[in-house]
């Protein structure tokens, strides 16, 4: 018991990221691996933020007291990271979107499995195309 | 009522469904044939596989034992919130005593980032304008993609046209008059954020943020043509290479002067004041005007296909 209330946001960050994980793996609408993969951003954010949170402490942002003392805020370098991965998430999100933005247009569908299907089926007429072109 | 012919057109169906129910009737139609086409294909792809049936339940169990294998390795680490954990070592130590008198910035994670670790930050917004630049290669319609385009696409392009003029005829008053009175506002208070990032929390990042939703709210509301009177893909070219290269102009002083303690020769100024803290002040508008412009273009490649 004491371990779960000692890494109770560990774990929520772990269970969050495996959810995400889950929502890649099992759904077939691409728009939902979208989500799933910015579930999976928003966990890592979640860890780093509890790994640089020190209890009692506040943010690293002088007020009037400029003389600075490691005893009083909490520990910056998390903040930075979370700053570059959520740029980093940002952009690939905007790119996946952009190529699903364009199997829909070319397929008609978010379904991967008919995606998959139609590329499959365009793939064979082509082939059957060029045999009978060389018969 | 400038165009009292269109007016109607954009009625007949209605004026028709409440005479004799025949648009309904039409619509109903295409949507069970629709609907039929739908079924045959998905049973295809239901037979396609036997894989299917396997692969559901041992995702199931494999992520759950991802995750159980996850939180066994937490048991390792230091719990929530102690002082002593590996993490708060000596850098952070460092950042924070000597954080004020290096930078100038009372932000201490606005001086980690932009002085510090500028080359960083610099990477970040590599990493967006390239994300940029692959959208507008996916997306953006241009004449080459108008001629390589087929004819139902063009009728599709021709139909989403019209939509959208009558959409800019009939556009939402609400919407209109609320959003002229709360966008200055939202404007003004992502250049506050850019501006005050070395001394409170914010900078670049989500002041560019906030703007970028203020830009795409007026778009919203005013419709696309009024954004392109001061946004269009000429200024959106410039200011995003223009920010991204005097970044890095700004930045490459580090290369002659070494790499620990920059000596910049630009005064740190009084710590507190806005103009302080050497270049993070002008590296934080550079960032917030490349994220302003990359969210707005990301809307508008996404809604429009151009900027």
């Amino acid at each position: 018991m004491d371990f779960f209330l000692n890494h109770f946001y560990e774990i929520a960050s772990m269970i969050l990221f495996g959810v995400g994980f889950m929502g890649l793996l099992l759904h077939n609408n691409l728009i939902k691996k979208a989500v799933g993969l910015n579930i999976m951003d928003t966990a890592i954010y979640l860890f780093l933020a509890q790994r640089g949170f020190i209890t009692g402490r506040v943010a690293p942002i002088m007020g009037s007291n400029l003389e600075a003392s490691v005893e009083e805020y909490v520990n910056p370098i998390p903040a930075g990271l979370v700053l570059t991965g959520i740029v980093v998430s940002v952009s690939v999100t905007a790119f996946f979107l952009a190529l699903i933005q364009m199997l829909h247009k070319k397929y008609h569908t978010l379904n991967l499995d008919e995606i998959l299907l139609k590329a499959k089926q365009e793939k064979e007429k082509k082939k059957a195309l060029e045999e009978s072109e060389d018969a | 009522m400038s165009d009292p012919k269109n007016h109607e057109n954009h009625k007949n169906p209605f004026v028709a469904w409440v005479n004799g129910e025949t648009f309904r009737k039409e619509e109903e139609k295409k949507a069970a044939e629709k609907k039929k086409k739908v079924k045959k294909e998905v049973d295809i792809s239901v037979h396609h596989d036997r894989f299917h049936k396997i692969y559901k339940p041992v995702c199931v169990v494999l992520c759950c034992a991802f995750i159980a294998l996850l939180i066994f390795v937490c048991i390792k680490t230091p719990p929530f919130g102690i002082t002593d954990a590996p993490t708060n070592n000596e850098v952070a130590q460092k950042y924070i005593e000597e954080g004020l008198e290096d930078t100038g910035a009372t932000n201490i994670v606005a001086g980690m980032i932009l002085d510090y670790r500028a080359f960083d930050t610099l990477g970040e917004s590599s990493v967006l304008f390239t994300a940029v630049m692959a959208v507008i290669i996916l997306l953006k319609k241009d004449e080459d993609r108008k001629k390589e385009m087929t004819e139902k696409q063009k009728q599709i392009e021709a139909r989403q046209q019209k939509e959208e003029e009558l959409n800019d005829r009939h556009r939402d008053v609400i919407l209109k008059k609320t959003s002229g009175i709360i966008a200055p506002f939202i404007l003004m208070f992502g250049i506050y954020v850019v501006l005050n990032g070395h001394i409170s929390p914010g900078g670049g990042f989500s002041g560019g943020a906030i703007i970028g939703a203020g830009l795409i709210l007026i778009s919203q509301a005013f419709g696309s043509k009024q954004t392109k009177k001061f946004f269009n893909f000429k200024v959106f070219t410039i200011i995003t290479s223009g920010a991204l290269l005097s970044y890095a102009a700004l930045k490459t002083y580090s290369f002659y002067t070494g790499s620990h303690h920059m000596e910049t020769g630009v005064p740190h100024g009084i710590p507190g004041a806005i103009l302080s803290s050497g270049f993070i002040l002008p590296l934080n508008i550079f960032v917030g005007l490349i994220v302003a412009c990359t969210m707005f273009g990301f809307y508008s490649l996404f809604s429009k296909g151009e900027i």
